[in-house]
C-alpha cells in the first residue's frame, strides 16, 4: 500500500510572553492511501494542532519549529506559501469541530462554497450548479435556497453537512476531520459520521480522524494512534489496539469506558491531570498517573518501539501489559 | 424582516424619546435664575415693555400650554428669534449648520483615512513593534486636549508657515477647504486614535476566529482572505464605532469651532452662553439632540445591513 | 494546553502582578510623578503663581523662567506646578461619584430586570440623545460658571457608561450555575449582589474609570479655557492655554506647556487602564 502521508518528528511550539508551550513533541506517524487514520486523545494532548500543522494553519503565537510532514513525496514544510496554497483545498481538506465557528457569519453559504471552487474557467451557473449537487450529496436537498441562508439560519448538523459540502468541492485527496462530531448530539453524530464514510468511498479519499472518542474510532478507524502530552503513545491497527492494548495510557482510556453488562458500579478514571507542557517532563510524561511506573521512567523518556509488525508502543514496561485485556477478544 | 421594517421599528421608538427630550429642553430654560423676559430685554427694561413681552409670548399662560405653544410652533419650524441678532432662530442655524457639517464629515474622513490602514497594520502584527508604536501614539492622542492640539497646529502650519488661515471660514469655497483642514485633522484625532485601537483589537480577535483557519485551509489567498474574512468581520464594530462617534464629533465641534474661529452651531452655542441667548441655545440643543438620534437611527440599520444576524430577530 | 500538574510535578513560576506588565509600571510611574507637583507645589515651583512682574512679561524660557512667562509677568512654571492639583482633582473626583452611583445602577437594573431595568434603559435612551459635551456645556450654562457646577454637570452625565457596562456584565453572570447555588443555598438578594455579582462584575467599569479620569480631566480643561470652568485665580491647566491664545504668535511657550502636562497626566491614567484591562483579561482564564 502507499503511503499518502508521513509526517516525522513534527514539532509545533506556542510562544507566550514568559512561557513557551510545546503542544506538538516530535510526532510520528503515517498514513495510508484509502484508510482511515485515527489520532485520539484527550483534551490538550495536541491531537488538533497536529491537525492544523499538517495544512500549515499554524499562526502566531504559534511556529512549526520541527520535523518535515511528508504528501505524497513532498514535504510540505519545505514549501514557500505560494506553493503551499495550491495544495490546501484539492489535495488537503480539513473539516473543522465547530461548524458555527468555521463558516464565517457574515457570508451566505453560496459565497463559503463558491470561494473553494478556485477554477476560473468556471461560470456562476457553473458554480450554482456544483454547489446545490454537493449539498445533494450531503444530505441538504433544496439546496438553491438553502444556499442564499446564512450559516446560523441552519441547524447544527445541516451546518456541519454544508461545511463538509465546502470542503468537497474541491475534490481533496487526503481529508483532516478534526473533531467533526464533537459539538453534535448523538443521533445527529451517527449521521455524519456515515455520511464521512460514504464520501470517502465515493471520492476515493484518505481520512484523519481526530478524537478523543473512542467509540468513534472504533467505529471508523483502520488504525490509530494514540496521542498523550504532545507524543504518541501507542499506534496499532484497530483490532489489536482493542483486543491488546500495549501501553498503560491506552489500558486506562479503555478501563475508563463504562460498558453494558459491566458488574461494578463505579467509573475508572485515570487519577491525576496530563503535566504542563511549557516545562515539560523529561522522562515518560504518563508517568505520574501510570501504575506500572518504576523509577526509570522518570528519568528517561521512551522510545516508540516497534513490539509486533505494524504495532509500536512507547513505554518501557510493555511486557507488564501482557495481561491486560482489551475490550474485544479475538 | 427587511430593513425597512426594522428602520420603521427604530423611528417609532424614537418617539417617545424625543417627546421627553423636548419637555427636557423646554424646561431647561426655564430654570436659569432671573425672569426670562427681563434677561432677553436687558437692564434697559421698563415694566411697561415687560408686561407687553410677557403676554406676547404668552409667558403668563400656565406652564402646559406654554409647552404645547412651544411644540405648535416647532412643527411650524418657527423656534423664535435670537435675541442678540434679532433674526428666526431657523434661519441662523442653517447657515451655521452648513459649517458644522462639513467639519464633521472632513472629520470623519481623516479620522478613517488614518485609523484604517494603522489599525488593521497592528492588528495583523500583534505584539510586534508596529503594534506597539501604533497603540503607544493612539493612546498619547487620546490624552491631548483637542483645543490645545488646535492651538500646537495652528502655530505650527498657520502663524509660522502660511500653508492654512489662522482660523475663520472664508468666502469662497476654496477658501472653506483651505480653512476646514487644521480644524478637521485636529479634531479627528482623537477618532482616528479609537478607531485605530477598535479596528486592531478587532483584527486581533478575527484572526483567532476558526473562519480564517478554514478560509486558509480552502487555499484562498491572503488577499482574498484579508478582504473577504477579515475586514468584512472586523467593520461591524468599526463602522459602528464611526456613527457613535460622530455623535461625539458634533460635541467636540464646540471646542474646535471657538478655537479656529468657525461659524458653525458648535461656536453659536458658545457664543449664545456668553450672549445670554437663551432662545438660541434652546434651538441648538434642540438641534443637537435631532441630529443625534438620527446619527442613532443610522448606526443601527448600518449594524444591521453589516451583520446579518441582527436582522433576523 | 497549560494545564498545572496536580502532582507538583512542576513548579508554575508565579510571577509577581507588578512584573507583568509594563503599561502598568509606567502609567503608575507617570502619575506618580505628577503627585509630586499636585501635593507639595510649593516645594517644587520656583515663583509665587499669581505674582506679576512688568519687567518680565512675555519672555521665553529661560534658566529664570523655565517655562517662560506670560502677559502679566507670571512664571509659567509655577502656574502650571500649581495647577497640577486641581486638574489632577477634577479628574479623579469627576469620576469616582458616576463610577459607584452608575455601577449601582447597573447593577441594580440587571439584578432586579423587568421594570426596574426598563426605566432605567428609557432614562439612559434620553441621555444618549445629546453628546457628552453639549449637556455638559448646557448644564453649565444654566447653573453658572464654577468647579461646583462642573462637578455637577459631569455628574449627571458621566454615570451612563458605568450603568451600562455593569448592567450587561450581571446579565451575563446573573444565570450561571454559582449564583443559582447561591439562591438554593437561601442567601439574600442583597448578600448575593454584594458578595458574588459585585466584585466579577466590576472588572470593564474598573478599566472604563481609568481612561474616564483621562476624560474628565480634558472636559474640565475644554470648560476652563472656555472660560465655563476653573475661574481665576485658581490656576487651571487649560484657563492658562486659553490665556495664551491672545498671544499665540509671539508666546508659543504659554500655550504649549500645559497642554504637556495634560498629555503627560493624561498618558500615565490610560497607561495604567490599558495595563489594568491586559490583567484583568488574562485573570479570568
Amino acid at each position: 500500500m502507499n503511503e499518502i502521508l508521513e509526517v516525522k518528528n513534527l514539532e509545533t511550539n506556542f510562544f507566550g510572553k514568559n512561557e513557551v508551550v510545546k503542544a506538538v513533541r516530535e510526532v510520528s506517524f503515517n498514513i495510508y492511501e484509502g484508510e482511515t487514520f485515527g489520532l485520539i486523545g484527550e483534551s490538550g494532548c495536541g491531537k488538533s494542532v497536529t491537525c492544523r500543522s499538517i495544512l500549515r494553519l499554524i499562526r502566531y503565537p504559534g511556529k512549526i519549529s520541527g520535523g518535515s510532514i511528508i504528501y505524497k513525496g513532498i514535504n510540505l514544510l519545505e514549501l514557500s506559501e505560494k506553493e503551499m496554497i495550491g495544495y490546501r483545498g484539492n489535495e488537503i481538506g480539513m473539516i473543522f469541530q465547530e461548524p458555527m465557528t468555521a463558516l464565517n457569519p457574515v457570508l451566505t453559504i453560496r459565497e463559503q462554497i463558491y470561494e473553494a471552487l478556485r477554477d476560473k474557467k468556471l461560470t456562476k451557473s457553473d458554480k450554482e450548479e456544483k454547489a446545490i449537487e454537493f449539498l445533494k450529496i450531503v444530505g441538504i436537498p433544496s439546496g438553491k435556497e438553502r444556499l442564499s441562508e446564512y450559516p446560523h439560519q441552519f441547524s447544527g448538523g445541516m451546518r456541519q453537512r454544508a461545511m463538509i459540502a465546502a470542503v468537497l468541492v474541491s475534490k481533496p485527496k487526503l481529508l483532516l476531520a478534526d473533531e467533526p462530531t464533537t459539538s453534535l448530539d448523538v443521533t445527529i453524530q451517527d449521521q455524519i459520521l456515515k455520511l464521512i464514510n460514504r464520501l470517502k468511498r465515493e471520492f476515493s479519499m484518505s481520512v484523519l480522524l481526530v478524537t478523543h472518542d473512542l467509540g468513534v474510532v472504533a467505529e471508523m478507524c483502520d488504525r490509530v494512534a494514540v496521542m498523550y502530552a504532545g507524543k504518541i503513545m501507542e499506534t496499532a491497527g484497530i483490532l489489536a489496539l482493542f483486543s491488546e492494548p500495549r501501553h498503560p495510557y491506552t489500558v486506562g482510556l479503555k478501563n475508563s469506558i463504562p460498558y453494558i453488562g459491566s458488574q461494578n458500579e463505579k467509573l475508572h478514571p485515570i487519577e491525576g491531570s496530563p503535566p504542563d507542557l511549557s516545562n515539560p517532563p523529561k522522562g515518560c510524561p504518563f508517568e505520574p498517573r501510570c501504575i506500572y511506573k518504576e523509577k526509570i521512567c522518570e528519568e528517561i523518556l521512551p522510545e516508540l518501539r516497534e513490539i509486533k509488525p505494524g504495532h509500536f508502543s512507547r513505554c518501557h514496561f510493555v511486557e507488564k501489559l501482557e495481561n491486560e485485556k482489551g475490550i474485544i477478544k479475538l | 424582516m427587511s430593513m425597512l421594517n426594522y428602520a420603521f421599528k427604530r423611528i417609532i421608538q424614537i418617539i417617545p424619546i424625543l417627546i421627553i427630550v423636548s419637555v427636557l429642553i423646554f424646561f431647561m430654560i426655564r430654570l436659569i435664575p432671573g425672569d426670562p423676559v427681563t434677561i432677553r430685554l436687558g437692564p434697559k427694561a421698563t415694566p411697561e415693555m415687560v408686561r407687553i413681552l410677557t403676554i406676547k409670548e404668552g409667558l403668563d399662560k400656565p406652564i402646559p400650554v406654554q409647552y404645547i405653544i412651544f411644540i405648535k410652533n416647532l412643527l411650524r419650524f418657527d423656534m423664535g428669534n435670537s435675541i442678540v441678532y434679532h433674526i428666526p432662530i431657523l434661519v441662523l442655524l442653517k447657515k451655521r449648520i452648513v459649517v458644522t457639517l462639513f467639519l464633521t464629515l472632513f472629520t470623519l474622513i481623516f479620522s478613517v483615512v488614518i485609523s484604517f490602514p494603522l489599525g488593521y497594520l497592528a492588528g495583523i502584527k500583534e505584539n510586534k513593534i508596529q503594534d506597539q508604536i501604533i497603540r503607544t501614539g493612539a493612546l498619547v492622542a487620546l490624552s491631548a486636549p483637542q483645543f490645545w492640539v488646535g492651538l500646537i497646529l495652528m502655530i505650527l502650519f498657520a502663524v509660522s508657515i502660511h500653508i492654512f488661515p489662522v482660523g475663520g471660514w472664508g468666502d469662497t469655497w476654496l477658501q472653506h477647504l483651505r480653512a476646514i483642514i487644521l480644524p478637521a485633522f485636529t479634531q479627528s484625532l482623537m477618532t482616528a486614535a479609537l478607531l485605530a485601537r477598535n479596528l486592531r483589537n478587532g483584527v486581533v480577535d478575527i484572526l483567532k476566529m476558526d473562519y480564517v483557519d478554514f478560509a486558509k485551509s480552502k487555499g484562498l489567498d491572503d488577499k482574498v482572505i484579508k478582504n473577504r474574512h477579515i475586514i468584512r468581520n472586523a467593520m461591524i464594530p468599526y463602522v459602528t464605532l464611526i456613527a457613535m462617534r460622530a455623535a461625539y464629533m458634533l460635541g467636540g465641534s464646540i471646542i474646535i469651532e471657538t478655537v479656529f474661529a468657525l461659524p458653525g452651531v458648535g461656536a453659536l452655542m458658545i457664543e449664545s452662553i456668553y450672549g445670554r441667548d437663551y432662545t438660541v441655545i434652546q434651538g441648538v440643543v434642540l438641534i443637537f439632540a435631532l441630529v443625534v438620534m438620527t446619527i442613532n437611527i443610522l448606526t443601527d440599520l448600518t449594524y444591521a445591513y453589516l451583520d446579518p444576524r441582527v436582522r433576523f430577530e | 494546553m497549560t494545564i498545572v500538574n496536580k502532582d507538583g510535578l512542576n513548579n508554575k513560576k508565579k510571577i509577581p502582578l507588578f512584573k507583568r506588565n509594563m503599561s502598568i509600571n509606567i502609567g503608575l510611574l507617570l502619575v506618580v510623578i505628577m503627585l509630586i507637583p499636585a501635593i507639595f507645589p510649593q516645594f517644587i515651583s520656583t515663583h509665587s503663581y499669581t505674582e506679576v512682574s512688568f519687567e518680565d512679561m512675555l519672555q521665553p524660557p529661560s534658566s529664570k523662567h523655565l517655562f517662560g512667562t506670560d502677559n502679566y509677568g507670571r512664571d509659567i512654571f509655577s502656574r502650571v506646578v500649581w495647577s497640577t492639583r486641581i486638574d489632577l482633582t477634577i479628574g479623579v473626583l469627576a469620576t469616582i461619584v458616576p463610577f459607584i452611583v452608575g455601577s449601582l445602577l447597573g447593577l441594580i437594573a440587571g439584578y432586579y430586570g423587568k421594570w426596574v431595568d426598563d426605566i432605567l434603559m428609557r432614562i439612559l435612551d434620553i441621555f444618549m440623545a445629546l453628546p457628552f459635551m453639549v449637556i455638559v456645556i448646557a448644564i453649565v450654562a444654566i447653573l453658572g460658571p464654577g468647579i461646583r457646577n462642573l462637578y455637577i454637570a459631569i455628574w449627571i452625565v458621566g454615570w451612563k457608561y458605568y450603568t451600562r457596562l455593569v448592567r450587561s456584565e450581571v446579565l451575563i453572570i446573573k444565570n450561571s450555575e454559582f449564583i443559582q447555588a447561591a439562591k438554593i443555598l437561601g442567601y439574600s438578594n442583597s448578600r448575593i449582589l454584594l458578595r458574588h455579582i459585585l466584585p466579577n462584575v466590576l472588572s470593564s467599569s474598573i478599566v472604563f474609570a481609568a481612561s474616564d479620569v483621562v476624560m474628565c480631566m480634558l472636559t474640565g480643561a475644554s470648560l476652563s479655557f472656555l472660560g465655563l470652568g476653573v475661574q481665576p485665580p485658581i490656576p487651571e491647566w487649560g484657563s492658562i492655554i486659553s490665556g495664551g491664545r491672545a498671544f499665540i504668535s509671539s508666546a508659543w511657550w504659554i500655550t504649549f506647556f500645559p497642554g504637556i502636562a495634560l498629555i503627560f497626566l493624561g498618558t500615565g491614567f490610560s497607561l495604567i487602564g490599558d495595563g489594568l484591562s491586559d490583567i484583568l483579561r488574562t485573570k479570568g482564564r
